[in-house]
């Protein structure tokens, strides 16, 4: 029996009851520091980002090209066949405007975070990026566009290197 | 394999609110006891819990399933914890009933609890590895991001207004105003929800369920010793999970395959041929509006993009033909992430008993679906529970 | 998120960085609130009694975790106790040196079978023994915030 009204437990408390002292709490920082290893698909794939180029993998018995680019098919279960070289350009599989960051901070410039399916990729597999030279309301699903590279002496094998994509 | 049936005899809850005094030993515990309460049961005549809560790094405290054992009734026996993200609330559940259903235990409790207000600044901060470390975070992802591109790409490929879509905060947030449980309960209108602050364009504040603290539990037993219990046993008549690939930049977002794929083992399962005719209450998870719409197509209970013509025609509406969140939902119960899934697994026990006072659905509900979802739009979880006569 | 190289790296081998970025803050909760408060305003180490189970819970617990009935009563299992055991801890959490070395000591207090971990003080390290009786050393009234650290340490009597 869950009834309307019955009371629970359950003792909301407020962010003034915190900042007053008026219940007792500690805090702890944990120590979360990590490295975490690029491995080899990922360090091949950032390499190729340093040169301007995106790379996929590419499984010959399901026959598609995938990108972020994997050692092994999560389908057939199999190693990846090659490496293949992709275009730079794209379409808008979907995307969004945010206008706050991960801590509920307030952007004043918002940021749009896109799916960009690559061409030279199977249709449907893309990354995660962001748009930029584009006014927010004129984005689209299915426009083109193209990376914006930092200049090579900038570049160091990250997704960085990609500054955004841009309409073309 | 020789199954035996398992039937929910007993179901507790805490109040799910933004900060809670209580620590997750005291949410969990009070839930617990709750349910064990309500069946009359002694903590001596369970042989077994298991325990699901979301990630170690909200509550802050690591092994947090072996820290909230003894608050789950688990003082020296069998005990495991069940994880699968967000999912974990139905998934939770389904790890108790095969406990119960393989022979191996006829009695079980399970316990889900959340404290994601001991996270600070904010809960997000435990989400944010969900994100490829290499190709993702250095991007400056946040989460809400994710939702709003799975909603965007929804709404585009179906071409809903997303006032379609704010309807389904204004009925849950109703809904929860009937729920003792509940964090966000109001009376809104659709202009309201529209009108509110935009987070994550098409997302906005009134289409995102709040983070919360909170505990919920249901007592298991096999059949036999559910006879003894009570005379108005709940069955679980079908279970089902599932998980897509992580890669979800390389899936079509505007469709939970995964979902139908754990729907369709479920019904399976329970014998149901026809979900829309069967199913009479359902508690799709919803901690985004567009979720519940998208989540209430992959289970086969509308079409594809459907979902929100049923919606606005009333369906799902508490005194419609199938009533979606009747409790109110994470939109308006609240979100303590696995208790939020046990939330709903407890209100379908309600529901099938005809015991949930003014949240009582109309329709009589003989079989209900309770379905929670996780990760990176990736797990699907169901369960499928019918009334005994 | 920053990128690295690893220390044991052959060739470069490559690594992000990167943090959880989280502070966790945790309540002492309902009955932790009535602990706190008589240690932190009257000296005072609480505990909660199961009488069925016969078990006293120090520091104070909501539920007794056997019969799991709701806890009432409540006692004052004073702050002189008995050393159950100890030891020496001569490395940090990143197995630094300390110094002077630290002393920890599991105490069971009064005449309940609770038995709590603090620090040991006022003592050599080849004085302690098993079974020796031990007292808390209080941190002055003024500088107690309702934490376990109220008790500075606890030293032979
Ligand atoms: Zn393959
Ligand atoms: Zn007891």
């Amino acid at each position: 029996m869950l009834e309307t009204g019955i009371r629970l437990h359950g003792t909301a408390l407020e962010e003034e009851d915190f900042k007053t002292h008026r219940v007792f709490y500690t805090t702890d920082i944990p120590k979360l520091q990590y490295a975490w290893d690029c491995g080899v698909a990922m360090g091949h794939y950032l390499k190729g980002l340093k040169q301007g180029k995106l790379l996929g993998t590419y499984c010959k018995k399901c026959k598609r090209t995938v990108i972020p680019p994997r050692v092994f098919c999560e389908l057939c279960f199999r190693n990846m066949d090659k490496w293949v070289e992709l275009k730079d350009t794209g379409i808008v599989n979907t995307f969004s405007i945010c206008y706050v960051t991960w801590d509920m901070k307030k952007l004043i410039y918002p940021e749009i975070p896109a799916v960009i399916e690559i061409d030279g990729a199977s249709k449907g597999k893309g990354i995660l990026h962001l748009l930029a030279e584009v006014d927010p309301k004129q984005v689209k699903l299915g426009m083109k566009v193209k990376a914006v590279w930092k200049p090579k002496s900038e570049r160091e094998g990250s997704i960085l290197d990609i500054k955004y994509f841009k309409p073309i | 394999m020789k199954l035996r049936k398992v039937a929910v005899v007993g179901a507790g809850i805490t109040k799910f609110v933004r900060r809670a005094q209580e620590t997750a030993k005291e949410l969990s515990y009070h839930a617990t006891k709750m349910a064990l309460d309500s069946c009359n049961m002694p903590l001596e005549e369970i042989d077994s819990v298991v325990h699901g809560t979301a990630p170690d790094a909200f509550d802050g405290v690591h092994m947090k399933g072996e820290y909230l054992s003894e608050a789950s009734g688990g003082w020296r026996k069998p005990f495991m914890r069940s994880y699968v993200g967000g999912g974990t609330g139905v998934f939770a559940p389904i790890n108790g009933w095969y406990l119960v259903a393989s022979g191996m235990y006829d009695t079980c409790v399970v316990v889900c609890e959340e404290k994601m207000s001991s996270c600070q600044p904010h809960p997000q901060g435990a989400f944010l590895t969900i994100f490829d470390h290499t190709t993702e975070r250095p991007l400056g992802p946040n989460l809400l991001w994710i939702f709003a591109l799975e909603m965007n790409r929804y709404m585009q490929v179906h071409k809903i207004p997303r006032e379609q879509i704010a309807l389904v905060s204004v009925k849950n947030k109703r809904n929860a105003l009937d729920h003792p449980s509940a964090q966000l309960g109001a009376e809104l209108t659709v202009e309201d929800v529209m009108n509110s602050e935009i987070m994550a364009w098409p997302v906005t504040r009134l289409m995102v369920s709040p983070t919360s603290d909170g505990a919920a539990a249901v007592v298991l037993a096999s059949e036999e010793v559910a006879k003894k219990i009570t005379d108005n046993p709940v069955w679980i008549s079908g279970v089902g999970w599932n998980l897509d690939t992580a890669y979800w930049t390389n899936r079509d977002l505007y469709y939970p395959e995964y979902v139908e794929k754990a729907a369709r083992m479920a019904y399976k399962m329970a014998g149901i041929k026809n979900p829309r005719e069967e199913i009479n209450v359902v508690e799709p998870y919803d901690p985004f509006a567009y979720k519940e719409l998208h989540h209430l197509e992959g289970l086969l209970l509308a079409d594809k993009g459907q979902a929100p013509r049923i919606t606005a025609e009333g369906i799902t509406a508490r005194d419609g033909k199938m009533p979606s969140c009747p409790s109110g939902g994470l939109l308006g119960v609240g979100n303590p992430i696995a208790a939020a899934g046990m939330m709903k697994i407890c209100e379908l026990f309600w529901q099938l008993r005809g015991e949930a006072g003014k949240r009582q659905v109309k329709n009589s509900p003989r079989t209900g679906l309770a379905q929670a979802w996780g990760d990176l739009m990736q797990v699907g979880t169901v369960v499928i529970m019918q009334r005994g006569d | 998120m920053s990128k690295v190289k690893l220390p044991d790296s052959k060739a470069g081998k490559l690594a992000w960085k990167g943090d959880i970025p989280i502070t966790s803050r945790y309540t002492a909760g309902v009955a932790g609130q009535k602990f706190f408060q008589a240690l932190k305003e009257e000296e005072k180490i609480l505990g909660t009694v199961c009488n069925k189970c016969e078990v006293t819970y120090v520091p104070m617990k909501l539920f007794c975790e056997r019969c799991f009935a709701q806890l009432d009563e409540t006692v004052d299992v004073g702050d002189t106790g008995r050393l159950v055991s100890f030891s020496v801890v001569y490395i940090d959490l990143d197995s630094k040196k300390v110094n002077p070395p630290q002393i920890v000591g599991l105490i069971e207090l009064g005449n309940s079978q609770a038995r709590m971990v603090h620090r040991l003080g006022e003592v050599k390290s080849s004085d302690l023994r098993v079974g020796m009786k031990v007292k808390a050393v209080w941190e002055m009234p003024l500088g107690r915030e309702g934490k376990i650290t109220d008790i500075q340490y606890f030293k032979p009597v």
